[in-house]
């Protein structure tokens, strides 16, 4: 734990990971850009704290804001409809 | 692969608006939980339960309740974690059913 | 601990009959039995007391939507208490003695412009502190899946029809935070107490498929 690689505001890309294991980083958002709306704070790892371990060192925990738009191809709303999900910072890259 | 629980999107029928009182039993399964994952105790932790909530296979995850999700995840956390064995839950199961029979429950 | 027949009062003997528990009316099912199972042999254990779970449970009880109800209602009258809401909710919880729990809250507000939406799409995340616990369309399939990608479908389910020049915002409840929405004031509740505003909060405005309206 130590400070966050993404501020609020920056574009980022959630990884497009497949991997077996307790994840918290829904499958329909990887893949997909969007924009940081806060920095939640410093959490053990859900990974690891699955396993039993002890999560540590914390990870950032970011609320990411998508466009419903980009998400879904077939949206069907106003183009300032969004989704905000809970990312942990390993699971961001730079957009 | 997208695990089953992870059903964000999917498509899926109207939302039934359903709820219901949870029985006691259901509540109680709550309070191992909450109890079990405390500070002092911690034989589990929340992300355990959750992991195995997802281990439960597909068929099987959505023919159960919530409560009975949980109540089959924590007894498979209590075995991984050595709290519990298989054998003795069994011998508590059989004698629970005696006593169910013999009307002492 | 063998020959007892009351699962949840080892701890002290009857003079009366114990009424029977609502859900052991039938035949036990394979989980009733194993949640007597569990908890019987954890009690056997030391692990926890027959006690200790009738006290949890009865603070699980003390839990409901009334919590969040008064937030929002206090939060409606008072613009410093909802100041202090938006940016540390777990203050403003304790100053309204609402317990906040161990997770973070993030309280989202409902304007002219923007409908919040909440949904935990990978299990059944809920701010339980102040709603108490969840109803079961929260965390059915149906739910979970579709208020992601169709909100204002999933929402208009709910009698809820959100126009096109209101933003909808939902948030999926994937890791530590826990969301309460601020449902807009309804017009017309101009100089009522807080008693009788938290009276029009229900559960459903706080997750967002429906707005506060006059009774």
């Amino acid at each position: 734990m130590s400070q966050a690689r993404f501020g609020r505001g920056d574009r980022v890309r959630v990884r497009r990971a497949d991997v077996p294991g307790h994840l918290r980083t829904p499958r329909y958002i990887r893949g997909h850009e969007g924009e940081v709306e806060r920095i939640c704070g410093f959490f053990a790892n859900p990974e690891e704290l699955a396993f039993n371990r002890h999560g540590l060192p914390r990870r950032a925990l970011y609320r990411v804001r998508f466009r419903q738009a980009d998400v879904w191809p077939d949206y069907d709303g106003p183009a300032t409809d969004t989704i905000d999900v809970e990312i942990y910072e390993h699971w961001l890259e730079q957009a | 692969m997208r695990q089953h629980h992870d059903m964000g999107g999917e498509k899926a029928g109207p939302v039934e608006k359903t709820e219901h009182d949870y029985a006691p039993w259901e509540k109680r399964v709550d309070a191992l939980m909450v109890l079990l994952s405390d500070r002092e105790r911690s034989l589990i932790k929340v992300d355990e339960l959750r992991r195995n909530i997802e281990a439960i296979g597909p068929d099987a995850y959505h023919k159960m309740t919530y409560y009975e999700r949980w109540i089959t995840s924590i007894t498979s956390t209590l075995l991984q974690r050595g709290a519990l064995t298989s054998d003795e839950l069994a011998r508590k199961l059989a004698d629970i059913e005696r006593r169910e029979t013999a009307g002492l429950l | 601990m063998s020959g007892h027949t009351h699962h949840d009062h080892h701890d002290h003997d009857h003079d009366h009959p114990h009424p029977t528990q609502p859900d052991v009316d039938g035949p036990l099912t394979y989980h009733q039995r194993l949640e007597i199972a569990v908890r019987e042999l954890m009690i056997e254990k030391g692990v926890l007391t027959a006690d200790e779970v009738r006290r949890t449970v009865e603070a699980m009880d003390a839990r409901s939507p009334a919590g969040g109800a008064r937030v929002v209602a206090r939060a409606w009258t008072d613009p410093a208490y909802k100041q202090t809401l938006m940016t540390d909710p777990s203050r403003a919880l304790n100053q309204v003695g609402v317990e906040v729990g161990l997770y973070k809250l993030v309280v989202v507000e409902n304007t002219d412009a923007v409908h919040n939406l909440v949904v935990c799409t990978l299990c059944s995340c809920y701010p339980r502190a102040i709603l108490g616990l969840p109803p079961d369309w929260y965390k059915s399939r149906a739910y979970r899946s579709r208020a992601v990608r169709e909100p204002r479908t999933v929402m208009a389910e709910f009698g809820l029809e959100i126009p096109d020049d209101v933003a909808v915002r939902v948030h999926d409840s994937t890791a530590d935070m826990r969301y309460l929405v601020l449902p807009k004031r309804p017009k017309g509740t101009e100089g009522w107490s807080e008693t009788r505003l938290a009276g029009i909060v229900t559960r459903d405005t706080m997750i967002g498929v429906a707005e506060a309206r006059l009774p």
